[in-house]
């Protein structure tokens, strides 16, 4: 018997290069031995991709696109098929964990300078895909066609007819009619489950071949290629199987602790995951008093509604959006990380960090006068970060850097510092009760906290140098 | 300078947003577990609501299910004559009619409580005030010039407005209850509690469910963080 699998194993193997694709990408990939928390987020981004794809195929078993049953059969889903709220509670808080685990990727990015020199390729490759992702999200969005699906689209949709000359024509033409309807909602569902998503796949493949080839950065932005052993392999690095894949386990099942937190608990988040007026079925003939994208877009949208011209606000969105992809040529400082940079980069990108969060928050409510001054202020922010970088990153002084990588302390050699910690901001008081035994209670201690506090601004503004 | 201080006022009105728009809403005592208030909402919603507002997302099997109540039982109390039991909730009357008398199609309410939340329906079904020059005679609190009467007088009684002029604009400060109706406030506020739970209940009717199995998934979840963390620290031993 196990001479018959061994033939039919070899059989195989003759034909497919199965075992040197794994060694390529897998036991034999050398990846630096010093990754930390934020290089958890690159396969949770991989994970949620395999979530939305799985429970997108089961949506699709039960949903409508049909502009008069669309927004009943997703109740119906909800109420009638079995596990169906499950499916579509997965989906819709997948969307949204989608682009918080990209957007904590791409921050990491930032951090560690991973898009520089030889990177260029994989951020352009991470880029598109973050483009393909917006279009997949705001194409999802319209079927469950809600009030919020329905003017959303609307409104953004209308963007394209800002464009000069051919600006109408074009709306038209992304609709299929002069107002979002049947026909909008039809070719949206045929992007959303089929174009979009055979995109991305294709782009992720790229994103991570392009990244082999490379090999991965660190949170020292040194790379480890230069110091080889007498095998040929990187010293600090270690295979990615089985090193990383049982580390990236770890990360999946917190991921999913508060995945399924907010799945069994707050579907909704508050209005975030899903809006509130996307409740009410659309209606072409009634606007929301207030129409707000999803949490996820609100950045952009808030640089759209700074501008005051609306072509001029349409070029800015997109600007925002284009300026990212030119990263890798803005940097001109000879490190990678944030670790060895000088103190102009680390202040702006604590600024443009505030900038992009105040973007966030103010694109989710109404544009007030006060609202749009600080958009725009927020705004200026923002692409000062990318324009003025060229010169603030040549002019800095940056940190000599390390031979080899260094130490990346485990959660257990944190735990001594933790209990130092809490040890100093609360006062422990034994008193002895009634009976004889000993009760200990801990107060929090106001002098404690002081100090920490203060030691914490002292060493965030000395980190920030 | 102005702009500066108004940008600066906009930063301290953050904290106190929710409460500059009129009036307050009250806090409804949402209990799904309580089958009885819901059973008492289900009954309410049939004999005042249903002849206006459907609720067509929910079967009156699928009440029957989730109160652990007897299919004869909810034929027999709940649901109006001639309905069975594998109906949806529809209301009797027809969307061309409704035009005609209200001057809009009455929405269906299956998923009312979560688009308006259960505190704003609370305030609203009990917001209801005498205004001679209004077609339905009542005005609103919270929905200005709405056009649904206020169903509830019997019960309720009348209640007139004490508007106050504030900046400028006519605001209600205070509802106060003129003529009696059958039932005591406390009895009315029960009644519309009740209610309220129960389209609480029919906008999402698996939310129970949901929330008694979060438990089981995160426990789960968590012995499979200890375990897959054991598992790292026994690979990554001999990495220094």
């Amino acid at each position: 018997m196990k001479q018959r699998f061994n033939i039919l194993s070899d059989w195989f193997l003759e034909r497919f290069p199965l075992s040197d694709l794994w060694n390529e990408h897998m036991a034999h990939y050398y990846a630096p031995k010093n990754f930390n928390i934020w290089y958890f987020f690159g396969s949770l981004a991989l994970l949620v991709l395999v979530n939305q794809f799985i429970t997108g195929i089961l949506l699709t078993m039960n949903y409508k696109p049909d502009a008069k049953l669309a927004f009943d059969s997703v109740e119906y889903i909800m109420r009638d098929v079995d596990w169906g709220w499950l499916v579509r509670y997965m989906h819709s808080t997948g969307a949204s964990a989608f682009f918080i685990v990209v957007y904590l990727h791409m921050f990491r990015g930032l951090l560690y300078g991973s898009f520089k020199q030889p990177r260029e390729l994989i951020w352009i490759f991470g880029m598109l895909i973050f483009v393909c992702l917006m279009a997949e999200a705001f194409m999802g969005y319209l079927l469950p066609w809600g009030q919020m699906s329905y003017w959303g689209a609307q409104v953004i949709i209308s963007l394209f007819s800002a464009i000069p000359v051919i600006g109408d024509e074009l709306s038209l033409w992304v609709r299929g009619d002069y107002v979002v309807s049947d026909a909008t909602l039809n070719r949206f569902f045929a992007f959303h489950v089929i174009a979009v998503p055979l995109v991305l796949l294709i782009l992720v493949f790229l994103h991570i071949v392009a990244l082999h080839e490379v090999g991965s950065n660190n949170p020292d932005g040194i790379e480890i290629k230069e110091n080889l052993n007498w095998k040929g392999h990187p010293v600090d690095g270690i295979p990615f199987h089985p090193y990383y894949t049982v580390k990236d386990i770890v990360g999946v099942g917190v991921f999913m602790f508060f995945f399924a937190t907010v799945i069994f608990y707050m579907p909704e988040l508050g209005g975030f995951f899903l809006e509130h007026a996307n409740f009410i079925p659309a209606d072409p003939l009634k606007t929301p008093e207030h129409i707000a994208p999803v949490w996820y877009f609100t950045p952009f949208y808030a640089i759209l509604r700074a501008v005051p011209d609306k072509f001029a606000g349409v070029i800015a969105m997109g600007g925002a959006i284009v300026v990212l992809f030119m990263l890798p040529w803005l940097d001109r400082s000879p490190v990678k990380s944030i670790r060895y940079r000088g103190g102009m980069f680390k202040k702006a990108l604590l600024l443009f960090v505030i900038a992009f969060i105040g973007l966030g928050y103010l694109g989710t409510q109404p544009a007030t006068p006060a609202a749009t001054t600080m958009a725009r202020m927020f705004t200026a922010v923002y692409f000062g970060f990318f324009l003025l970088m060229p010169l603030y990153t040549r002019w800095e002084k940056t940190k000599p850097l390390p031979e080899r990588l260094t130490d990346q302390p485990t959660l257990e050699d944190r735990i001594p510092c933790v209990i130092a910690l809490v040890n100093e901001v609360t006062d422990v008081q034994q008193t002895t009760d009634a009976t004889g035994a000993r009760i200990t209670k801990r107060r929090p201690n106001p002098a404690g906290i002081k100090a920490v506090l203060f030691r914490f601004a002292k060493n965030l503004k000395e980190s920030l140098d | 300078m102005k702009r500066i201080l108004s940008t600066l006022l906009f930063l301290l009105s953050f904290s106190v947003n929710a409460s500059s728009s009129g009036i307050e809403l009250e806090e409804a005592d949402i209990d799904l577990s309580d089958t009885v208030s819901l059973e008492r909402g289900a009954k309410h919603y049939v004999t005042y609501c249903l002849g206006c507002h459907s609720a067509k997302h929910i079967r009156y099997k699928r009440i029957a299910l989730d109160l652990h109540l007897d299919e004869g039982e909810i034929l027999k109390n709940v649901a109006p004559l001639g309905a069975g039991i594998y109906d949806q909730m529809h209301s009797a009357m027809n969307g061309h009619d409704a035009e005609k008398w209200f001057g809009t199609t009455p929405p269906d309410l299956s998923l009312i409580a979560r688009s308006r939340g259960a505190d704003w329906l609370y305030t609203y079904l009990k917001g209801f005030y005498a205004e001679p020059g209004k077609p339905t005679g009542v005005n609103n609190t919270v929905f200005k010039d709405v056009a649904m009467p206020n169903v509830l007088w019997q019960q309720q009684g009348t209640q007139v407005a004490v508007i106050k002029n504030i900046d400028g604009h006519d605001v209600v400060t205070e509802l106060k209850l003129e003529q009696p109706g059958q039932l005591s406030p406390r009895e009315f506020d029960r009644m519309v509690n009740d209610l309220v739970n129960f389209l609480v209940y029919v906008g999402e009717p698996v939310q129970l469910e949901r929330q008694q199995m979060g438990k089981y998934a995160l426990f789960f979840i968590l012995m499979f963080i200890v375990l897959a963390y054991l598992l790292k620290k026994e690979y990554w031993k001999d990495i220094h």
